[in-house]
């Protein structure tokens, strides 16, 4: 109760200029304060209440989950969820897209903050590359999608090696900031090297990917309806492009599930729990820290090449460091390394982020204010375990 | 037209050398009050306050409310008011941030408090557009005026008052604090939890509220930068916290991180790399050009330049 009074008391303090005197533009557009006494009111009772509620929760105990049956849920519920997409029309299709592209990107960070344990802050800029390359391929060289996607995924994993060789050195929070800014100086590149990129306009005109060299026009001579005899169906384009998506990302994260299990994976888990250890029993890091880097860059690659194939657009705007954030949360919130974790954490975080679209302008605080609570209440991640795949049998 | 200008420029090479340095100089004064809070928070806590530079935008919007609040009073004394609000109030959204985000979660996985700061950083950020607008805040000049150092033809290298003003008080600042971290108790107290969190304990510090202190203080810095930027560039909005805070950051790394001294050489360095980039080549990368020179200083001397060395312990 003592707390909750000094909560609400700070809240107010704070809240009385920043939320109460609202700068406002007057007729002559200077600015001018306007009182506003709800908001002050508001933060304050929620201040209040928050920290009532808090106090309160420190004293019910709550039971550990019970991890196998979790796990057996998390895996059998995704066959259903996969589903959804498919009843929800071209919205839901879309949405599907969209959690599809970050599970992807969220399963290439794992490869490098979650088995590696290097804290990738500009992953971002792998994306980019891969989104460029698959535009500037498909619009300006002649190449499908189908041709653009490894090319795109491979621009993406050589870049990871350029990115790689000048941090091996680098450890920790050092490497956080170092990727950061490669991510910021892609960015920008991107937005200022006109002749190639067109800039803050960005490319357009990306195509969809097609179906065996068939399109999905309702007319044309290379109409799958045509060639097929079928009737039209406007959502065949989406449906046919989500279940590609779908595929691919199955496909990926079987790739990285065995991965964790080969030796290459069992010598980044070395590398993350203790660096010296693993050098000492002969693990070569910078090969590590490369391939960890040029994999989990190539996995982002690939998302680009979604993401510029469902937008049919790319510009630099789509690319800032609060995506790589979105992205380092949805690993974390997974429970950095486990490969279940991150799929359900992509569903639930960037599902329920585009379900209250509606409520755009209170979804990022929502979403703030979710980070920070789930960080305190459950540090080690939403679905959390880290375990080492391999453990000596007692 | 631009060409032509440039022509110019370079004809006169002195004075507008002076004045690229006069705007970096100024300009570095700022990014190293921020950076002296990553530095604190980090040499303590070890963690990345990745919210400090919404902190300091926060700190702007404060005393651009101040500023405005006060109107009616004389420039110095508005000022100095605003001073001393932004700096009470961003102390206590310090202390608030601490104990709500990073307090709870002390002894937890690396990341976790990356992620919660991270979040905190979201949560001011739309706050902010909330509740003041998404719009960019300009304000009139609030000290206005300067003097002409150095005459060459047509362009005179000018000292600002508000140039003067922000380097006067940051200087006086930065004395202040590096005076507390020396000399006071609690000083004393910051570096032994610094060194070894635990002895510290042991010895009897309150390590609990030596680390909320280093967090206000750290506030209280960038509330300070965020009415020196308002005062310099008289335009704010909502999401500039992000490339300040990110620059911030870069000026600690360079600097060596933990250091205060190396906080203000690494903001200075960044401010005149950055000024001297879009003075003689393109505005365009200026972003890229700080980073660029941050990668190749981690490359070859990976503590920073003021930094020390650590051996690793295992």
């Amino acid at each position: 109760m003592k707390n909750a009074l000094i909560s609400g008391l700070i809240a107010l303090v704070l809240a009385l200029p920043l939320a109460g005197l609202v700068t406002t533009p007057d007729q002559s557009l200077h600015l001018v304060l306007v009182f506003h006494p709800l908001p002050v009111a508001a933060i304050t009772l929620g201040a209040f209440l928050a920290q009532l509620a808090l106090g309160l929760l420190h004293r019910i105990k709550l039971p550990p989950l019970p991890m196998p049956r979790v796990a057996g849920l998390a895996l059998w519920g995704l066959p259903v969820v996969a589903l959804l997409p498919l009843l929800g029309g071209r919205r839901g299709l879309d949405i599907g897209l969209l959690v599809l592209t970050y599970m992807m990107l969220a399963t290439g960070l794992n490869i490098v903050v979650g088995l590696a344990g290097l804290l990738d802050l500009g992953y971002v800029a792998f994306y980019a590359i891969g989104a460029y390359a698959t535009a500037l391929l498909t619009t300006a060289a002649g190449f499908g999608f189908w041709t653009a996607l490894p090319v795109a995924g491979l621009m993406a994993a050589m870049a990871g090696l350029l990115l790689g060789i000048p941090v091996l050195r680098l450890r920790g929070d050092y490497l956080a900031i170092v990727t950061l800014g490669f991510g910021e100086i892609v960015r920008v590149v991107l937005l200022n090297w006109q002749s190639l990129t067109n800039g803050a306009n960005g490319i357009i005109g990306v195509p969809y990917p097609r179906f065996f060299g068939l399109d999905f026009t309702r007319f044309g001579h290379d109409s799958v309806f045509r060639a097929f005899g079928l009737p039209f169906w406007p959502l065949a384009r989406p449906v046919w492009f989500y279940l590609l998506a779908l595929g691919l990302t199955l496909a990926a994260n079987l790739v990285v599930a065995r991965l964790r299990r080969a030796p290459i994976g069992r010598a980044w888990e070395a590398l993350r729990e203790d660096e010296i250890a693993a050098r000492a029993l002969g693990l070569d890091p910078v090969k590590l820290k490369l391939g960890a880097f040029a994999s989990g860059a190539f996995f982002a690659g690939l998302a680009g090449a979604f993401f510029a194939a469902r937008q049919g657009f790319v510009s630099p705007d789509s690319f800032t460091f609060s995506e790589s954030a979105l992205v380092l949360a949805i690993v974390v919130m997974g429970g950095a390394g486990r490969q279940i974790g991150v799929v359900w954490a992509a569903i639930v975080m960037i599902g329920g982020f585009e379900l209250v679209r509606d409520f755009a302008q209170y979804r990022m605080l929502v979403f703030g204010a979710a980070l920070i609570f789930i960080a305190v209440v459950r540090p080690g991640g939403l679905f959390a375990l880290r375990l080492p795949s391999v453990r000596l049998r007692s | 037209m631009l060409s032509s200008r440039l022509h110019d420029l370079t004809r006169l090479p002195l004075a507008y050398a002076l004045q690229q340095l006069i705007n970096g100089l100024t300009l570095g004064m700022v990014y190293g009050l921020i950076a002296v809070g990553y530095s604190l928070v980090y040499g303590i806590v070890g963690m990345i306050n990745f919210a400090h530079g919404d902190v300091f935008m926060v700190g702007s919007f404060l005393a651009l409310i101040a500023l405005l609040a006060f109107g009616g009073f004389p420039v110095p004394l508005a000022l100095a008011l605003a001073l001393l609000v932004t700096l009470a109030l961003c102390g206590l959204l310090g202390f608030a941030i601490e104990r709500v985000a990073y307090r709870p979660l002390n002894r937890s996985h690396r990341l976790a408090p990356l992620i919660s700061a991270i979040g905190v950083s979201i949560v001011l950020q739309n706050a902010m557009q909330l509740l003041q607008g998404a719009r960019m805040k300009p304000i009139a000049p609030v000290i206005g005026g300067g003097m002409n150092l150095l005459t060459q033809g047509s362009f005179a290298a000018r000292l600002s008052y508000a140039q003067l003003a922000i380097i006067g008080v940051t200087l006086l600042v930065l004395a202040g604090a590096s005076l507390l971290i020396r000399r006071t108790d609690l000083g004393r107290a910051m570096r032994a939890v610094e060194q070894d969190r635990m002895m510290a304990a042991l010895l009897g510090i309150d390590t609990g509220r030596t680390i909320s202190l280093a967090f206000v203080l750290g506030a209280a810095l960038a509330g300070i930068a965020g009415l020196m930027f308002l005062v310099y560039y008289g335009v704010i909005d909502f999401f500039m916290g992000f490339e300040a805070g990110i620059k911030a950051f870069t000026a600690a790394v360079l600097g060596g991180i933990g250091s205060i001294e190396g906080a203000v050489l690494g903001g200075l360095l960044i401010g005149l790399i950055e000024t001297f980039w879009s003075g003689y080549g393109s505005a365009a990368y200026k972003d890229a050009a700080a980073f660029s020179v941050l990668i190749l200083v981690l490359m070859f001397r990976p503590q920073g330049l003021l930094g020390q060395k650590t051996a690793e312990k295992v």
